[in-house]
């Protein structure tokens, strides 16, 4: 486990100071910030679009870091051979893979705290500066704590589109890596209309090929909570949990897939 | 004494073509081995299968067949890696992280903790050459700087057995000289070393054993002191003397060559008795600048041996 934990330290380490995913940080604060000034042109909606921006805000960046570095972690250490420095030590195939698994993860974790904190203090700034009458329109506070909980299902949703770009790097080039993984996350969005194709088709294969489908790729869906946070309306404890559960066994299969393909590999 | 490294029939095919795959036999059943302590010279002209024998020595690659041994235990063994170093061919490693984290870095997978870690690879440092650039990130680093960091790397555990995939390979003379003394310690250490070099020169100073591959095969390998024919080959001498005696040189020589400023080249047959042609020249009026005996070099053993390798195997293709 010291191991694992000494290589997700310096992919940590080294992903933090690449100025890509920085810059992605940057502008989501920078976006986060602007929503305040996009709320002024419009009436009576203000907090809504500072909650509906600055959340999809975090969404959308961490999803472009999470695949930007997500697909570096295998592929451009094997393009770029650094691999071979790595793996000739007294690394595991296994360990190097969860190690930079864990190192990616704790990135997204951090910067999605920095963008976590930008989206609170232009809310708390809105709810020093609200009226009382303009408060009493809110559908729910602007601090409403509850809007944490979308952040941690956004945070689930990252991770595994992650495990998703750490497994096809693992046999597959960065672009290809990229493509796919984004490919997926757009699959993952819609994955609950494949479990109603069934009742458009009169053809068995197709349902059972699209019934196949929608329990093999990932169902992102429920990780997206913005629009009932956002109206204050209430998640339930058990949805969060088997989100979050049905996320750690997802991320858990492709691990060991990502393991399996990455043991057996040459480097040439 | 016992072997460091060992391989039994060691085999590598690669699956070549997109549309038609059909495999292509990188390294062809080599069997060698290297007893500890020997510095291990390991050449062969470009594409000729050492890199890949190295990779395979490392398990970044998995043979086709046949097995390889280091130090006893199976080649890619966990406790093995703990025991080795390894130096891969134009080495590249992380961008964003300095010289002396990335080694910290690495110093920490060998299981070194605490105020060892800084001592190690401060020491590793001092021994490459690297001093104030070991704050400086990689990226900025030339190749000859990565170079010296790749040493580094493969120094930190004191390994038992060391692998160099072209260790000179982007080195200015200066760095070269420095890498070839710290194998040269190495070895005085007891260090067993492999290396693969196109430098012969190199090979020549350092190796007590050399192999030469040549398209996968394994086509001579012994000690440098019975591969080389160190019997004489003839003389190199150089003198100084006036054009009237430019005439009667030829007399003594098999050749000559004028090299200007007055100074010509002679080169003698092996029993040309050099005493009594430089007393006799001298005698002339001729001035003795140098006198050197001709034996064979790695160069001409390599470019012998490559030579008739490709001879044969042209000859069994036209057959």
């Amino acid at each position: 486990m010291r191991t694992i934990w000494t290589v997700a330290g310096a992919s940590f380490k080294e992903s933090v100071r690449d100025r890509v995913p920085y810059t992605m940080v940057v502008f989501a604060v920078l976006m986060i910030a602007a929503s305040y000034l996009i709320s002024e042109l419009t009436a009576g909606q203000d907090l809504k679009i500072i909650k509906d921006l600055g959340l999809a805000a975090m969404s959308i960046f961490g999803l472009v870091i999470a695949v930007f570095i997500g697909i570096g972690l295998v592929s451009k250490e094997v393009e770029r051979k650094s691999v071979f420095g790595l793996l000739t030590k007294p690394v595991t195939r296994a360990q190097f893979i969860l190690g930079k698994y864990l190192g990616l993860v704790t990135t997204l974790a951090v910067n999605l705290t920095v963008m976590t904190v930008a989206y609170y203090a232009v809310l708390f700034y809105m709810d020093a500066t609200a009226t009382a009458g303009m408060k009493a329109s809110w559908a729910a506070p602007a601090l409403d704590p509850r809007q944490l909980i979308a952040i941690a299902l956004i945070m689930g949703e990252l991770a595994m589109v992650t495990a998703v770009a750490l497994l096809f790097s693992t046999f597959s080039s960065p672009l290809l890596s990229a493509l796919l993984t984004s490919g997926l996350w757009v699959a993952g969005h819609f994955n609950g209309d494949l479990r109603q194709f069934e009742q458009v088709v009169d053809q068995p294969v197709v349902a059972w090929i699209a019934r196949a489908l929608y329990y093999v790729l990932p169902n992102l869906a429920p990780f997206n909570v913005k629009a009932e946070v956002v109206y204050g309306v209430p998640v339930s404890a058990a949805h969060v949990g088997f989100t979050l559960l049905y996320a750690l066994i997802y991320i858990s299969a492709l691990l060991v897939a990502a393991v399996a393909i990455f043991r057996r590999r040459d480097f040439k | 004494m016992s072997a460091a490294i060992e391989t039994e029939g060691l085999t590598k095919d690669f699956s070549v073509g997109f549309w038609r795959p059909r495999p292509y036999r990188a390294l062809d059943h080599l069997t060698l081995k290297v007893a500890a302590g020997e510095v291990f010279g390991f050449l062969g002209p470009n594409g000729a299968g050492k890199s890949t024998t190295l990779k395979l020595l490392m398990q970044l690659l998995y043979p086709t067949s046949g097995e390889a041994r280091i130090l006893g235990r199976p080649a890619g063994d966990s406790a093995v890696r703990q025991r080795i170093g390894f130096l891969a061919e134009n080495p590249y490693y992380y961008d964003y992280l300095t010289a002396e984290e990335l080694l910290a870095y690495f110093a920490r997978l060998f299981g070194y903790r605490g105020a060892e870690v800084g001592t190690r690879v401060a020491r590793v440092l001092d021994e490459v050459g690297i001093g104030k650039e070991r704050r400086l990130r990689l990226r900025r680093f030339s190749k000859g700087m990565t170079q010296r960091v790749g040493l580094a790397q493969a120094l930190l555990n004191e390994p038992e057995v060391l692998f160099l995939d072209e260790p000179m390979s982007g080195l200015d003379p200066l760095a070269r000289r420095h890498v070839r003394d710290l194998i040269l310690g190495l070895r005085a250490k007891g260090c067993t070393v492999f290396f693969s070099s196109h430098i012969l020169s190199d090979a020549e100073t350092l190796c007590s054993r050399v192999g030469v591959l040549v398209q996968g095969k394994l086509v001579a390998s012994g000690k440098l002191s019975e591969i080389l024919a160190f019997e004489l080959q003839g003389w190199e001498l150089v003198v100084a003397c006036g054009p009237q005696l430019h005439a009667d040189l030829a007399t003594f020589a098999r050749t000559v060559t004028p090299l200007g400023d007055g100074h010509v080249l002679l080169h003698l047959a092996p029993d040309a008795e050099p005493d009594r042609v430089v007393a006799e020249l001298t005698r002339r009026g001729a001035r003795l600048v140098s006198l050197n005996p001709v034996r064979e070099t790695l160069e001409d053993y390599f470019v012998q041996v490559v030579g008739a390798t490709a001879a044969r195997d042209a000859s069994g293709v036209g057959a």
